[in-house]
């Protein structure tokens, strides 16, 4: 069974408008996402600002009411606030931000900020308390002397790792990392992702791991999700999305990857010129008459993409004959 | 910490030094002088002459500066020429009744306004908000002159609920009747006052909570699982209310320069009014005092606000 299902996930905001404020549309933040975290495993959520993977992470953590849709953990919809409390689900859910300076309280000691969900939900006396903080503060590598200082008094790799901590020390089971390293420089990009990773074997933790850099995510996910404009556009393992993608937008996404190989550069600009004009031609074809993906159809056993509906029939039939072959 | 203080402390005595320079030429450079008319209209001017010499007002400027200065350190601010009286004793009189009317003033204020404030956030868009913010632009609108007079017209004529002059009734005897007569006549001012100078703290505090409960470190404390009580009382309650606590440093000039509004319509005997007065009838010694004085007061309430602002805020903390 998986850690966490999120079923046809939709988030909507109401535009009003009128003389009466009344709800005349929506805004279709995410739009029917379904996918499944695997306990241990690191799953990868990718695409464009505003394609809605900020907001979906929100809705999964419950930061954001889900408008429809159910997010299955242990059997309970944590859709519902009530869920969660009784799961103590943030506890077992944490979330890593982007921006490490504005996420922390300016006026809180990193003392405070990683005990504070300890004292939420493990009730520890100072002693085990201040133990356990610079337990946490010692997996990131940090001084014992961070304690009393501030959040503006580190470095924004340093920070990063703090968040980090402040994440782990619940010892949860999820852990939702949205962007967490888009604001750091390359070098500093690796070192928090290490420690990520060197965290995750230590104590099996998953990630849903959010980013829009394609190289990131090679690195550390297993299973990704194409995203853009609030819904999946294709889904898959690793080897599926980087060397066999299918719908137009992954394609023009990958092909976006800059190459560091000074010979091969000339026959990747052309390859990726070539994307372009297909993706220029082809584009209206790939979404609906309201610009949305169209519905996933598998086109192997762990491949999914949002196809046009005559290209989806196609695959239909192939794996139906297939199904008769075998 | 000390250091810096110390230091605030030392640049304030240069500040006080021109400032009491242009304060006193200010003074001398309004037009007419202390006695005219003030002794008998038909006052022979060579009696008015001599009177001036005597006090030393034909000397040059910077000698009589000098004088002043050395009176001042010697704790005589002078006579006033209007009541007669040291200015030192007409401080303490007048600074007394101000005292207790604006700390009244005050403490209404920050207990009105706060709880508003605080209220109007927490339902932040919603009917409750905008009743909140209804009153204070209406509060805010109506002229604080014609809100007294209205008031004391009605409380004090009309329904004849509270006095309408004075800070203390004649009539008033032993301690406890004198503190109870005195407290009667500020409740009308104080309670008008309060009412109607919230406008400042309610929409200050509001828009602080609304920044804070929308800030990123309030989303991380909602992912940690902190429950919105505790985030209220934690993060935004203690992050918004900081400023507002520093900018509390400044109401110290308000404690003892007293409103002149307030004094005027009630006839209040307090510090605004005695200020007024003394610039009316040209009482040299009495402006010069009090300007100095609330000019001090400034500098020492900025110095508060920066002291507590650093103690709250460990970003500004010089280290």
């Amino acid at each position: 069974m998986s850690l966490i299902e999120i079923n046809d996930l939709k988030v909507h905001y109401p535009i009003r408008g009128g003389f009466w404020n009344r709800i005349v549309d929506n805004v279709k933040a995410v739009d029917g996402v379904t996918f499944n975290i695997e306990a241990g495993e690191t799953y990868g959520l990718v695409g464009e600002s505003g394609s809605g993977k900020s907001t979906t992470a929100k809705a999964i953590i419950g930061l954001e009411k889900a408008t429809a849709g159910t997010v299955m953990y242990n059997g309970k919809d944590v859709t519902k606030a009530e869920n969660r409390r009784k799961l103590d689900y943030n506890r077992d859910v944490q979330m890593i931000f982007q921006d490490s300076l504005s996420s922390l309280n300016p006026r809180k000691r990193i003392e405070d900020v990683i005990a504070e969900p300890l004292r939420n939900f493990e009730h520890l006396d100072k002693e085990e308390e201040k133990l356990r903080v610079l337990q946490l503060l010692d997996i990131v590598g940090l001084d014992a002397d961070a304690l009393y200082k501030y959040p503006h008094q580190f470095s924004g790799g340093q920070r990063q790792r703090i968040g980090v901590a402040r994440a782990v020390a619940t010892h949860p089971k999820l852990i939702i990392a949205d962007e967490p390293v888009s604001a750091l420089d390359l070098s500093v990009q690796a070192q928090v992702l290490n420690f990520m990773k060197k965290i995750q074997r230590q104590f099996g933790i998953s990630y849903l791991f959010i980013s829009h850099d394609l190289g990131v995510v090679r690195h550390m996910c297993k299973n990704i999700a194409i995203m853009t404009r609030g819904r999946i556009v294709e889904v898959g393992t690793r080897e599926d999305i980087y060397n066999n993608p299918m719908h137009i937008y992954t394609k023009r996404l990958l092909a976006a990857i800059p190459e560091t190989n000074v010979n091969h550069r000339e026959a990747h600009r052309k390859h990726r010129l070539e994307i372009e004009k297909i993706y220029q031609e082809q584009q209206a074809t790939y979404y609906d008459q309201d610009g949305m993906a169209f519905p996933l159809v598998k086109v192997s056993p762990t491949h999914s993409v949002a196809l046009p509906p005559e290209l989806a029939k196609k695959f239909e039939q192939q794996s139906e004959s297939k199904g008769v072959n075998v | 910490m000390w250091k810096t203080i110390l230091r605030r402390v030392l640049i304030m005595i240069p500040e006080l030094i021109i400032l009491s320079i242009l304060v006193f030429l200010l003074a001398k450079a309004m037009p007419g002088d202390p006695f005219t008319g003030s002794i008998n209209p038909r006052a022979d001017p060579a009696q008015i002459h001599h009177l001036m010499e005597i006090h030393g007002l034909y000397d040059p400027w910077y000698q009589q500066y000098w004088n002043w200065v050395v009176h001042l350190f010697h704790g005589d601010l002078g006579m006033s020429y209007e009541y007669q009286e040291p200015v030192v004793d007409l401080i303490q009189q007048r600074g007394a009744n101000t005292l207790w009317l604006a700390l009244f003033t005050m403490v209404l204020t920050y207990g009105i306004g706060l709880p508003l404030g605080m209220y109007a956030a927490h339902h932040e868009g919603k009917l409750q908000d905008t009743l909140v913010r209804v009153y204070t632009y209406v509060t805010m609108s109506i002229p604080f002159f014609v809100v007294l007079v209205i008031g004391i017209w009605i409380f004090g004529y009309a329904l004849n609920w509270f006095p309408t002059s004075g800070s203390v009734s004649a009539q008033a005897s032993g301690l406890g009747g004198t503190m109870l007569s005195r407290l009667d006549h500020i409740i009308l001012p104080g309670l008008l006052g309060a009412l109607f100078g919230t406008v400042n703290i309610v929409q200050y505090l509001r828009s602080e909570v609304i920044d804070a409960k929308h800030s990123d470190y309030v989303r991380t404390a909602r992912s940690k699982g902190v429950p919105m009580k505790d985030i209220y009382r934690h993060h935004i309650f203690r992050n918004s209310l900081l400023p507002i606590a520093a900018f509390a440093g400044y109401s110290i000039t308000g404690l003892l320069g007293g409103s002149i509004f307030t004094e005027m319509v009630f006839s209040y005997p307090g510090m605004g009014l005695l200020f007024l007065n003394a610039i009316n009838f040209r009482d040299y010694t009495v402006i010069t005092a009090l300007v100095l004085l609330y000019g001090f007061l400034n500098l020492l309430g900025t110095l508060l606000s920066d002291i507590v602002l650093s103690i709250v805020d460990p970003r500004v903390r010089v280290e």
